[in-house]
C-alpha cells in the first residue's frame, strides 16, 4: 500500500473504532453489584399516619439525590410526589406519597427497547443511564408516572447519583444507601420529621417488623388491579 | 388492460425540481438546527413534559412510518395482486417507502434524549420490548425494500420481484401491526392499550400511504415525470376511499368497544367531549376522512383533492389519538378523585414548540428530498410518452 493508502487506512480505522468504542466497550457491568438475591427490601406506607401538609420525604429524597424544581412546570423531576386521594361518596381526603412501585413484573423493564431499565438480583427496579437512551417508552409505561425525563442540564449533582440529561430517571430506594446498610432518606426523614407512616424492611424476613406489620394490616400497591406487585405497600388506603 | 412493459427514465434536471430542493433542504436544515438546540439545551425548551413525554416529532414521524407502509400498496399491487397497470409506478411506490421510512426513523431518533446513544439500541436489545422489535423490523424493511427496488427497476431482474414483492407485503403487515402495538400493548394507559390498535394502525398505514402516494406522484409530474394514467389514478382513488373507509371505522370501533366500559367513560367524555382541543381534532379529523369519501368515491372522482383531505385527516386523528391519549389523566386510584402539585388527576397539557415543529417538518424534507434524488439519478419514473 502506498503511505498515502496506509495512512487513510489508518485514519479510517481509529475514527471508526473512536465512534465505536463508547457505544460499545463503555457501558458499566457493575450495574447491580452489591444487591443480595436473597432479600426483598419493600416500604409499607400507613397513609393514616401521613399528613397533606408533610413533604418530609418528598424533601429529603431531593436532597439525597439531588432533584428539585428548575421552573420547568409539569417537565421538573419527581421521583417522589405527594398525591392527595378523595372518596368523591364521602368526601374524606388521604394523603400518600407516590414513587416507584418497585414492580415485580415493571412494565418499564418489559417496554426498554435497550434494557437499560432493570431489576436488579433484590427486586429493585432501576435506570442504567449510561444505556438509557432517553426514548421515554417507560414513562408511557409506567402506571403511576413514577419516572421522570432529565429535560435540562444538570450541576450540583451528588457522587452516588449522576443525573444525566436526556435519560430517564426514578426513585433508586437509595440502593447506594441499603448496600450500606442503612435505610432509604424517605423512610428515615419520615420517622424523623415526618408522621412515621414509612416502614422499610424485608420481605423475606419472616421475624422482621415489615413481615409482621403486614400481617396484621391488609396493604396492598398502588394499580394493584393490574397485577404488577410491588414493593411500595400501602395500608389505609 | 395491456400489459405493456413500461420503459422507465430518471426525472430530467429543472428549474422547478431545483427551486423544490432548496425550499426542502431549507426545511431539512431547521430540522437538524432543531435537534441541536434540543440535545444542547435539554427538551425543556420544548413542549414535551413528563405528562405528555411524546409530541409533535412523535406525530410527524409516526406519521411518516404508517405511510411508508402504505406507499408500497401500488408496488404490491403489481406484484403480488398481477395489477399489470401499477407496474409502471411500482418502483416510485418502493423508493417512496424507503424514503418516509427513513424520515420518519431520523425523527424518531433525533428526537431521543440520547440520539448519539443510537448504536447502543442497534448492540442491546431488549426482547421483551416491541420497540426493539420494531428496531429490527424497520431496518429489515429498509432492507427488503432497498432489494425490492432494485428488482423492479433492473429489468433482467424483474421476474424476481414478485416473491420479494409479496415478502415486503408481508413484512409490512408485521411492520404497521408492531408499530401500532408501541401503543397497545400499554397497559397503564387505556387510551392506547389493546390489540385493536394494530388494525387501526394497518388501515392507517393503507390510507395514508395511498394518499400520500398520489400526492407525491403528482407533485413528480408536476416536476417533469409522466402523469400517472387518468384511469390507474382513479382505480387507485376508489381503493383509498375504501381504505379510508376501513381507517374510520377501525377508529370509531375503538371509542365504541371503550364507550361500552364504565371505567373508561370519564376517558372517552374527554376524548370525544370535554377535553377542549382534542374532541374538536377528534371529530374534525373525521369529518375531514369521511370528506375524502366524496372526491374518492363519487363518479366524478378528484383523487388528488381525495388524497390531500386523507392526508390531512389522517394527521389530525393521529395528532389527537397520541396527544389526547397522554393528556388523559391516569387513574392513579380508581374510585377516587386525585390531585397533586405534579397535576395528577387533571388533564395534561401540551404547546408543541418551534423546534419540535421544525424537527418533523424536517423529517417531511428529509423524505422528499431522498424521493427527488431517487428519481433524478435512477431510472424509476415512466416515460412522459406513456
Amino acid at each position: 500500500m502506498t503511505p498515502r493508502r496506509t495512512f487513510l487506512v489508518a485514519a479510517l480505522t481509529g475514527a471508526g473504532m473512536a465512534t465505536l468504542a463508547p457505544g460499545l466497550l463503555l457501558i458499566p457491568a457493575q450495574a447491580a453489584a452489591g444487591a443480595d438475591p436473597a432479600r426483598r427490601f419493600a416500604i409499607l406506607i400507613d397513609v393514616t399516619r401521613c399528613s397533606a401538609d408533610c413533604t418530609a420525604c418528598v424533601t429529603a429524597c431531593q436532597a439525597e439525590q439531588g432533584w428539585g424544581p428548575q421552573g420547568l412546570g409539569a417537565a421538573d423531576p419527581h421521583w417522589v410526589r405527594k398525591v392527595e386521594a378523595t372518596d368523591p361518596t364521602t368526601g374524606s381526603t388521604l394523603s400518600l406519597p407516590v414513587l416507584c412501585q418497585h414492580c415485580d413484573n415493571p412494565p418499564c423493564v418489559d417496554v426498554c427497547p435497550t434494557g437499560a431499565s432493570f431489576v436488579r438480583p433484590d427486586g429493585i427496579v432501576l435506570v442504567d443511564r449510561h444505556r438509557c437512551i432517553g426514548c421515554r417508552f417507560c414513562q408511557m409505561a409506567c402506571p403511576v408516572k413514577a419516572r421522570s425525563f432529565v429535560a435540562a442540564p444538570q450541576d450540583d449533582q451528588r457522587p452516588h447519583m449522576p443525573r444525566g440529561q436526556g435519560t430517564v430517571e426514578a426513585c433508586t430506594l437509595c440502593v447506594h444507601r441499603l448496600d450500606a446498610g442503612r435505610q432509604p432518606a424517605c423512610v428515615e426523614a419520615c420517622g424523623r420529621d415526618g408522621g412515621g407512616a414509612m416502614l422499610f424492611g424485608d420481605l423475606t424476613d419472616p421475624d422482621g417488623p415489615l413481615v409482621r406489620a403486614l400481617a396484621a394490616r391488609a396493604a396492598s400497591s398502588l394499580r394493584a388491579d393490574l397485577g404488577l406487585g410491588g414493593r411500595i405497600r400501602y395500608a389505609g388506603l | 388492460m395491456a400489459a405493456a412493459t413500461p420503459i422507465f427514465t430518471a426525472l430530467a434536471a429543472n428549474r422547478r425540481i431545483g427551486g423544490v430542493v432548496a425550499l426542502l433542504a431549507l426545511l431539512l436544515a431547521a430540522g437538524l438546527a432543531a435537534a441541536h438546540r434540543v440535545e444542547l439545551s435539554g427538551h425543556a425548551i420544548t413542549g414535551m413534559t413528563n405528562h405528555v413525554v411524546w409530541g409533535l416529532p412523535h406525530v410527524c414521524a409516526l406519521f411518516l412510518i404508517v405511510a411508508a407502509s402504505g406507499a408500497l400498496n401500488v408496488a404490491s399491487l403489481a406484484s403480488v395482486f398481477g395489477r399489470v397497470e401499477c407496474k409502471g409506478l411500482a418502483p416510485l411506490s418502493a423508493l417512496l417507502a424507503l424514503a418516509l421510512l427513513v424520515g420518519g426513523l431520523s425523527v424518531l431518533v433525533l428526537d431521543l434524549g440520547r440520539p448519539d446513544r443510537l448504536l447502543v439500541a442497534m448492540v442491546h436489545q431488549n426482547p421483551t420490548s416491541i420497540f426493539a422489535w420494531n428496531i429490527g423490523l424497520y431496518v429489515g424493511f429498509l432492507g427488503l425494500g432497498v432489494v425490492y427496488l432494485g428488482l423492479l427497476i433492473e429489468r433482467r431482474l424483474n421476474r424476481f420481484a414478485a416473491p420479494v414483492g409479496l415478502a415486503a407485503f408481508l413484512w409490512r403487515l408485521v411492520l404497521t401491526s408492531g408499530t401500532g402495538l408501541i401503543f397497545g400493548l400499554l397497559i397503564a394507559r387505556p387510551p392506547f392499550h389493546g390489540a385493536m390498535m394494530a388494525p387501526l394502525f394497518i388501515a392507517m398505514s393503507l390510507a395514508q400511504g395511498g394518499a400520500v402516494f398520489l400526492l407525491v406522484a403528482h407533485l413528480l409530474s408536476w416536476l417533469g415525470a409522466a402523469q400517472p394514467a387518468p384511469e390507474t389514478e382513479r382505480w387507485l382513488g376508489r381503493l383509498l376511499g375504501a381504505f379510508v373507509a376501513i381507517q374510520i371505522y377501525c377508529v370509531l370501533l375503538l371509542h365504541v368497544t371503550h364507550l361500552y366500559a364504565a371505567r373508561d367513560l370519564a376517558m372517552e367524555r374527554f376524548l370525544l367531549r370535554d377535553g377542549g382541543l382534542y374532541p374538536l381534532l377528534f371529530w374534525g379529523g373525521l369529518v375531514l376522512l369521511a370528506g375524502a369519501l366524496l372526491p374518492l368515491l363519487s363518479r366524478r372522482a378528484r383523487p388528488l383533492a381525495g388524497a390531500a383531505l386523507t392526508v390531512a385527516g389522517g394527521l389530525v386523528q393521529l395528532y389527537a389519538l397520541l396527544i389526547g391519549g397522554q393528556a388523559v389523566p391516569l387513574d392513579l386510584l380508581p374510585g377516587r378523585v386525585v390531585r397533586s402539585e405534579f397535576g395528577d388527576g387533571v388533564p395534561a397539557s401540551y404547546l408543541p414548540s418551534l423546534p419540535e415543529a421544525a424537527l418533523g417538518l424536517g423529517g417531511v424534507a428529509l423524505a422528499l428530498l431522498l424521493v427527488l434524488l431517487g428519481c433524478r439519478v435512477l431510472r424509476l419514473v415512466p416515460e412522459a410518452s406513456r
